[in-house]
C-alpha cells in the first residue's frame, strides 16, 4: 500500500462513522450517504497524487463527498420533489463552511447510534448496521465476525436501511421521554457486540480481538456524547473484561480458568482506569446492571490472586444484581461466588432449583462440577463435566473441561488406591 | 407521513379486557377523541367478525370465492386507523394506545407514497 493509500485509510478509519454521520443528516438517506464517501474516497486516489495529502484529509473528504451529492441531486431530473429542493437549499446555506476543509465536521454520530439501533430493527439488523456505519467497518469484516456469508450479511444491512427509509424511522436523538428506554436498546447491542466476539460459537478460537474492540470504542463514543452512569459501567465492564485477554489463553491457545490464570499478563493500566471510571459512576447514585456487573469484574481485576478475591462482596453484588436481571444465569453466578466464599451447601441448594431452566448450559453443569469438587464428591462432578462437555461447541472450551476431567478423575485413583 | 395501524386480535379476546365490553367501547372512544383532537386521526374503523369474511379470487378467468378469510390465524384483522404522524416513533406512540394493544397486536405500517 503507498503511503497515500495510507493516508486515506487512516482518514477513512478513524472519521468515517463521523463523516457518514453528517453525510446521512445533510441527505436523508444511507445510501446516498454511503455512495457520496465512495465518490470521495476515489477523488482523493486521483486527486492526492498530484495535488497532495490535504491538511485535514477528514474534512476533505467530507467536503468532497458533499460536492459530490449535490451534483447527483442537480443531474438528477427525475426527482423533483419538495425534499431534494429542501436538501438543495440547505445545503446552499452552508455553503462558507464547505469553502474551507479546515474544520471541524459536525459531529451527528449520536443521531447516528439511536437510528441503528432503533428498536424497530431486529437486534441482528441494530448490530451490523451500527458496525458498518459508526464503526466503518466492510461487508466482508462484518460477515465473518459473525461467521456469516458476505451475501446473507448484506442483505441484512440492505434490508435495515431499507425500513429505515420506508418505514419513517426518524433519524434522531430520542425526546427526553424516551430517553432512558431507547439507551437501553444501544447498550444491549453494543454489548452484543461485545459478547459476539467472545462465543466464537464453535469456532476454534475463543475471541476475536476486533469486534470486542469496537464495542469498546462504540461505548466510549456513547458516553461521551451521551453521558449517563449505565453507559459507564458498560465500557468499564467490556474494557475490566477485554484487560484480561492475554491471560486467558495459554501459548498452545488452551484456555486459561480465571483461578489459574498469571494475572501479571493482565492489562493493568485499562484495569486502573476502568477502575477509576467505575468509581465515578457509582458516586452518581444510579445504580444499574452494567455498573454492577462491572464492580463484579473488577474486585476480580483487583485481586491478587483467587483465593484473595473478596468473594463475600461479590456474592453481595451478585444479590444486587439479581433484583435488576433475576435470570438463571445471573442466579448461577450469584450461587458460584457463594460456594467460592465457602458455603458450598446453599449454593447447591440454589442450583438445584436453576436445573431445569438451566438444563441446556454448559457452565451450569461446569459450575456444579466445582461444587462437588469442593465438597470431595468427586464421582458425580466427573459425571457433571462429562454432560458439559458434551453441551459445549467450542473446542477451546471442551478441552479445557476434558482437562479438568481428567485431573479430578486421576486424583480420585489416587485417593482410592 | 400517514401509517396505517392494523389491529388485530383472537376472536372473543376482549372478554378478558378489564372492565369488559363497556370499558373497551368507552377506551375506543376516548382514543378516537385523543387522536382526532390532536390531529393524528385520518380514518378508522372496526369490521365484522371474521367469520363473515369472503376471500375473491380470479384464477384462469374464473371468478373464485371462498368462506372465511385469506390467512387462518388465531389472530385476525378486527380494525383499522389510518394515521398521520411525523414518525415512526410517533405513530407507535400512538398504537401503543389503542385499547386492543392491551391482548392483541397492532401492526403498524406506512402508507406507501408514489412519486408524482
Amino acid at each position: 500500500m503507498s503511503d497515500l493509500e495510507q493516508a486515506l485509510t487512516r482518514a477513512l478509519r478513524k472519521s468515517s462513522g463521523r463523516i457518514l454521520a453528517s453525510l446521512i443528516k445533510s441527505f436523508g438517506d444511507f445510501d446516498k450517504a454511503e455512495d457520496a464517501l465512495q465518490d470521495a474516497a476515489t477523488e482523493a486516489l486521483r486527486t492526492w497524487p498530484i495535488k497532495g495529502v490535504p491538511d485535514n484529509p477528514a474534512a476533505w473528504l467530507h467536503t468532497t463527498a458533499k460536492r459530490r451529492a449535490i451534483d447527483k441531486l442537480r443531474k438528477d431530473t427525475r426527482h423533483h420533489a419538495k425534499e431534494t429542493q429542501q436538501i438543495l437549499m440547505d445545503l446552499d446555506a452552508n455553503k462558507d463552511e464547505m469553502a474551507e476543509t479546515d474544520y471541524e465536521i459536525p459531529d451527528e454520530r449520536l443521531r447516528l447510534i439511536f437510528t441503528c439501533c432503533h428498536p424497530a430493527l431486529s437486534p441482528e439488523a441494530q448490530l451490523a448496521l451500527t458496525l458498518k456505519t459508526l464503526g466503518g467497518l466492510t461487508v466482508r469484516e462484518i460477515a465473518r465476525a459473525f461467521l456469516t456469508s458476505e451475501t446473507a450479511m448484506l442483505q441484512r444491512i440492505t434490508r435495515a436501511k431499507k425500513k429505515i427509509r420506508d418505514a419513517g424511522i426518524a433519524y434522531e436523538v430520542p425526546g427526553s421521554e424516551h430517553l432512558s428506554e431507547r439507551r437501553k436498546t444501544v447498550q444491549k447491542t453494543i454489548y452484543l457486540i461485545f459478547n459476539e466476539s467472545y462465543s466464537a460459537f464453535e469456532g476454534q478460537t475463543l475471541t476475536r480481538g476486533d469486534l470486542a474492540n469496537e464495542a469498546i470504542r462504540l461505548a466510549a463514543l456513547l458516553f461521551r456524547l451521551d453521558p449517563c452512569p449505565e453507559t459507564g459501567g458498560l465500557l468499564c465492564l467490556m474494557q475490566l473484561t477485554h484487560a484480561r485477554t492475554a491471560a486467558r489463553t495459554d501459548a498452545l491457545g488452551q484456555m486459561v480458568s480465571l483461578e489459574e490464570q498469571d494475572r501479571s499478563l493482565w492489562d493493568h493500566d485499562t484495569i486502573e482506569m476502568a477502575h477509576q471510571l467505575l468509581l465515578a459512576q457509582f458516586r452518581l447514585g444510579q445504580l444499574g446492571p452494567y455498573q454492577l456487573q462491572a464492580a463484579i469484574s473488577a474486585l476480580h481485576c483487583k485481586a491478587d490472586s483467587w483465593q484473595s478475591t473478596d468473594w463475600q462482596q461479590i456474592t453481595a453484588l451478585y444479590q444486587a444484581l439479581s433484583a435488576f436481571d433475576a435470570s438463571p444465569v445471573v442466579l448461577l453466578n450469584g450461587a458460584m461466588a457463594q460456594a467460592n466464599m465457602g458455603d458450598v451447601a446453599n449454593a447447591l441448594k440454589k442450583l438445584g432449583a436453576l436445573e431445569n431452566s438451566l438444563e441446556t448450559y454448559q457452565p451450569f453443569y461446569a459450575a456444579r462440577a466445582e461444587m462437588h469438587v469442593m465438597n470431595g464428591a468427586n464421582k458425580t462432578a466427573i459425571s457433571d463435566l462429562d454432560r458439559a462437555i458434551e453441551l459445549s461447541s467450542n473446542q477451546i472450551e471442551r478441552a479445557f473441561l476434558e482437562r479438568k476431567r481428567d485431573k479430578i478423575a486421576n486424583c480420585n485413583g489416587s485417593t482410592e488406591n | 407521513m400517514q401509517f396505517m395501524a392494523l389491529i388485530y386480535n383472537a376472536e372473543g379476546a376482549d372478554a378478558s379486557y378489564e372492565g369488559g365490553m363497556e370499558q373497551i367501547m368507552a377506551d375506543y372512544w376516548k382514543f378516537g377523541e385523543e387522536a382526532r383532537e390532536a390531529g393524528v386521526m385520518v380514518a378508522g374503523d372496526a369490521l365484522e367478525a371474521v367469520s363473515t369474511a369472503t376471500s375473491v379470487r380470479i384464477r384462469n378467468g374464473q371468478t373464485e370465492l371462498t368462506d372465511g378469510p385469506f390467512a387462518e390465524t388465531k389472530e385476525a384483522l378486527g380494525g383499522y386507523y389510518l394515521l398521520e404522524c411525523k414518525d415512526l416513533d410517533q405513530a407507535l406512540e400512538w398504537a401503543a394506545k389503542i385499547p386492543t394493544a392491551k391482548y392483541g397486536t397492532i401492526e403498524v405500517r406506512p402508507v406507501m407514497v408514489f412519486d408524482n
